[in-house]
């Protein structure tokens, strides 16, 4: 709860603030989603990892370069940032009340969060293509 | 920022001791927060010495006999007593709930009773509920139609329809589920908090009212609704057993619903 306020307007008038945004579903159910796909995606990473743990670069490459592989490591990196901008966007929102702070900061995540995602799904790319 | 400390000044300090009667021998301390804005600069814990028999067995028996015999400078809210107005609401040992419905017996050690937690301070142990009063209002509860009664009868309801109202209707307002709720510690101001969107369930599924769209347009918002994170601190502390986590998922799988 924020402090006593010394404004004049009424409480009802106050509850009521700028009225419903109306939406808010779309980023809750986006992120069920996400996780929900990153059950699958995550496990198979780490399995992959596990199998790949004594290869060389020849190995990782190949292994990228298989159509599939390529595909799902691709998915797993967007799904990951997508959920992960959004999940700090929940965070500041949450913890920040400051409202220039907390518009900067999260159009700040996002911006850090999709360049991430689009520099290494390019890195995939690359090395898949052997470009 | 969230606030993880308490403001300057709000550190409560030692307080007064009453002993107990002599003779007494019986006897539970109660911890009582004790704030007056208009005149103390910190708060303070008072504590008391109650002997236990010449008390009834409820927290609140307890608070009346301090305010009765011991000091009358302290201040409560309680009506009922008997867990149906919610004015006896407070954090006893550690968890809001209500005095009148708490056994002192449940209580480890001296009895430890704060006002509900984060909401301004009248007095002791009475919180100004103004602004969640005024949520209450904000989502309309009242019955909202367009269809006038049937001109011999009220409005109808199945049994089926009428069994969607249980667990929403039995609450009583006592706000033990929003104060005990971070999420609305740290956005009360626009997180309606669990006993408010309880009350909303309770009209979004009521199958008489016709407003029910107009009622999720009004909830659908990030803060009013979405800073619900499932914490559960609503239900596992609800004095009258009720799940206001639960109605809260509804409402979200109800905009869900409308969705697609």
């Amino acid at each position: 709860m924020s402090g006593p306020s010394h404004s004049l307007r009424s409480p009802l008038g106050r509850a009521r603030g700028l009225g419903s945004a109306k939406e808010g579903l779309h980023h809750w159910w986006m992120q069920r989603l996400t996780s929900l796909a990153l059950i699958p995606l995550a496990m198979w990473f780490v399995v992959s990892l596990i199998g790949l743990r004594q290869s060389d670069w020849e190995q990782y490459t190949l292994w990228i370069s298989n159509p599939i592989n390529a595909t799902v490591m691709i998915l797993f990196l967007g799904v990951t940032f997508h959920h992960a901008q959004s999940g700090m966007q929940v965070v500041l929102e949450d913890y920040v009340s400051s409202h220039g702070t907390r518009i900067a900061s999260i159009v700040a995540v996002k911006f850090i969060c999709y360049a991430l995602a689009a520099l290494s799904i390019v890195s995939v790319l690359i090395v898949a293509f052997g470009v | 920022m969230v606030e993880l400390s308490l403001p300057k000044n709000s550190k409560p300090v030692k307080g007064k001791h009453h002993a107990a009667p002599s003779g007494a021998k019986n006897v539970k301390r109660f911890d009582v927060y004790r704030y007056d804005p208009d005149k103390d600069a910190t708060p303070r814990i008072d504590s008391y010495d109650v002997d236990l028999d010449t008390c009834g067995p409820m927290v609140l028996d307890g608070l009346l006999k301090i305010k009765d015999e011991m000091d009358q400078t302290l201040a409560l809210r309680r009506s009922c007593r008997e867990g149906i107005c919610g004015s006896c609401a407070m954090n006893i040992d550690g968890g809001n709930t209500l005095a009148c419905l708490k056994p002192i017996d449940e209580c480890n050690g001296a009895v430890k009773i704060y006002p509900l937690p984060h909401m301004p301070v009248v007095k002791d142990l009475v919180p100004d509920l103004t602004h969640v009063y005024a949520q209450y209002a904000s989502i309309e509860p009242w019955m909202k139609t367009e269809t006038l009664p049937p001109s011999s009868s009220e409005r109808l309801q199945s049994p089926e329809e009428r069994e969607k109202l249980d667990g929403l209707w039995e609450c009583i307002l006592c706000f033990c589920c929003s104060t005990s709720c971070p999420s609305y510690w740290w956005n009360g101001d626009r997180y309606l908090g669990p006993a408010i969107l309880l009350q909303a369930a309770r009209w979004i599924n009521d199958s008489r009212d016709e407003a029910t769209g107009e009622r999720l347009d009004n909830l659908e918002d990030p803060f009013r609704l979405y800073r619900c994170h499932t914490i559960m601190n609503c239900t596992q502390t609800c004095p009258k057993g009720l799940n206001p986590a639960k109605a809260i998922a509804d409402i979200k799988m109800k905009l869900v619903e409308r969705a697609g």
